[in-house]
């Protein structure tokens, strides 16, 4: 792979390098490259048992990668996983906050493993931005859905993370709750310039909120593109199409792409 | 280590608690049965003795004593388990905090927990049963601060092993103390153990801790030899739990344990 240097605002948000990982015999995920650049959202796509969480666990340094590497913001997470942590957040739907806390008592308990600075300020701020005030003082454990995300994505937003995972994040909200969360989420790569790594099975979703797709499949990236041109250029009708393709069919679909 | 990751460990079990008051009651409540209900088997036996032994001192002492060691472990293992319950590995681990950074949080919960608990203790046991703890003076302290290593290492012990074995393993944790407790010599000299027990006991703090305050409250000369020896134990046994817990805290990251335990429960 060629090397590439950075600098300043030009370095990526994330850039992993050859990640493998493999349980045993089982190779979870193979030999995968990919970036996110400041202010890019990036949606990781593929079928159940693609290599997609798995992908974001070593991302986020709860996973060791077999071989590779992952840098967030230039940072190495292997040699400086304190500072390069502190660059990124996550939100997932299977890491609820805390139920027994309120909402507030998550934020400020995150802000401080976090070590942010004025974080009675930024908890404000967070509250205010997603419309969780009057939820402030309620267990986490009793909100909805929706305002769990809501929840959720106020923690993976309180450092302003230069780099934000986000694993299915509108799994389960209705579509007008889920219309909100990606605006807002759009909001923040536009206006920060945070790189997003997005895992979601809603293709309509993907479309609109994506900048570039990563198809994953058995662990491999098999195509990578525009995911509003990406169907046409494979030969397939709409984003959804080409996903049942390749979940379907994931050798043929790669030889394809790669003859 | 960094302190506001520290602070935030802390700040969590500050807010358990308070949200749910419930959680001061096994806190207080099981010590102040201890006391009571040792306290009147003292009462007794100094009654039916003759009056040639007090029992205040040495049974309701050591009762003490091993509760506070108890609590101790307790108090870590249970900040920890707080984590285990709510599914926050992910949460707490996918942060820039460290692993020393949470274990220190956890220690100094269990600090503040621990606390509580023996203050109840020493109320109950100094203004019902007239126990004299503070009378030994300062080997007391020195005493205290090696029964206090002894339990956060058995706590770190017990948290590593829920999180190799899974949330199940839990029901392993609580029964530790009691299964060292034999070994501890709490209630008697550890010459009346057999020898194979004696060489489990020599591994153990306490062991050396219960024999020293036996030898003060029995007149003879501050035991500075067992004191030294309960202190290197407990100083290697503690150092052992740490890199323990390191230990299986890297492998939960190499084979996904950890990642594992927010997403679906270890069985």
């Amino acid at each position: 792979m060629p090397s590439v240097t950075y600098n300043g605002s030009d370095r990526p948000a994330l850039r992993a390098t050859r990640l493998s990982k493999a349980y045993g015999e089982l190779t979870a995920v193979d030999d995968v490259s990919f970036t996110v650049k400041r202010g890019e959202i990036v949606g990781l796509l593929g079928p159940n048992g693609a290599g997609k969480t798995t992908t974001i666990n070593m991302v986020l340094g709860v996973l060791a990668a077999s071989t590779g590497g992952v840098e967030i913001d230039g940072i190495d997470i292997s040699k400086q996983r304190a500072r390069a942590l502190a660059r990124a957040n996550f939100a997932a739907v299977y890491a609820a906050l805390p139920g027994n806390l309120t909402v507030i008592e998550n934020l400020r308990f995150f802000g401080l493993l976090y070590g942010i600075d004025s974080l009675r300020h930024r908890v404000e701020e967070m509250l205010q931005e997603f419309d969780l005030v009057h939820l402030r003082h309620t267990k986490c454990g009793l909100l909805s859905s929706g305002e769990q995300t809501r929840s959720a994505l106020a923690k993976a937003l309180l450092n302003k993370p230069q780099l934000l995972l986000l694993d299915e994040p509108t799994a389960s909200l209705d579509p007008s709750a889920a219309q909100l969360i990606r605006a807002k989420i759009k909001t923040q790569a536009t206006r920060d310039r945070c790189g997003i790594l997005w895992t979601s099975h809603n293709m309509t979703e993907v479309e609109s909120v994506c900048d570039r797709v990563l198809f994953l499949s058995r662990g491999k990236v098999l195509l990578e593109g525009n995911p509003r041109t990406l169907p046409q250029e494979h030969g397939s009708a709409t984003l959804e199409d080409l996903f049942i393709r390749v979940a379907r069919e994931p050798l043929a679909a790669a030889a394809e792409v790669h003859p | 280590m960094k302190l506001r990751p520290i602070a935030g460990i802390v700040l969590r079990q500050y807010y358990l608690m308070r949200g749910s008051p419930v959680r001061l009651f096994p806190m207080v409540t099981w010590v102040a049965i201890d006391i009571v209900l040792w306290g009147f088997i003292t009462r007794y036996l100094n009654s039916v003795s003759g009056g040639g032994m007090d029992f205040v001192p040495t049974l309701l002492g050591a009762v003490l004593l091993w509760d506070f060691c108890t609590r101790i472990m307790q108090g870590v293992s249970t900040a920890f388990l707080e984590d285990v319950w709510s599914r926050n590995f992910l949460n707490l681990f996918a942060s820039p905090l460290s692993v020393s950074e949470y274990i220190a949080g956890l220690v100094i919960t269990s600090v503040v927990t621990s606390s509580i608990g023996l203050v109840v203790m020493l109320l109950l046991a100094t203004g019902i049963f007239h126990l004299q703890f503070f009378s030994m003076g300062l080997p007391l302290i020195a005493f205290l601060m090696v029964l206090f290593m002894f339990g956060i290492a058995l706590g770190i012990f017990g948290s590593a092993m829920v999180l190799r074995l899974g949330p199940a393993s839990e029901w392993l944790l609580w029964p530790l103390p009691a299964l060292l407790s034999p070994f501890a010599a709490v209630f008697y000299p550890l010459h009346v153990l057999p020898h194979w027990m004696q060489w489990v006991s020599h591994a153990l703090p306490p062991a050396y801790v219960f024999e020293g305050m036996r030898a003060l409250l029995a007149g003879r000369p501050f035991p500075g030899g067992l004191l030294l020896q309960g202190s290197a134990a407990a100083v290697f046994e503690l150092l052992l739990a740490a890199y323990f817990y390191g230990r299986v805290y890297d492998q939960a990251v190499r084979t996904g344990l950890l990642a594992r335990y927010s997403a679906e429960s270890v069985a």
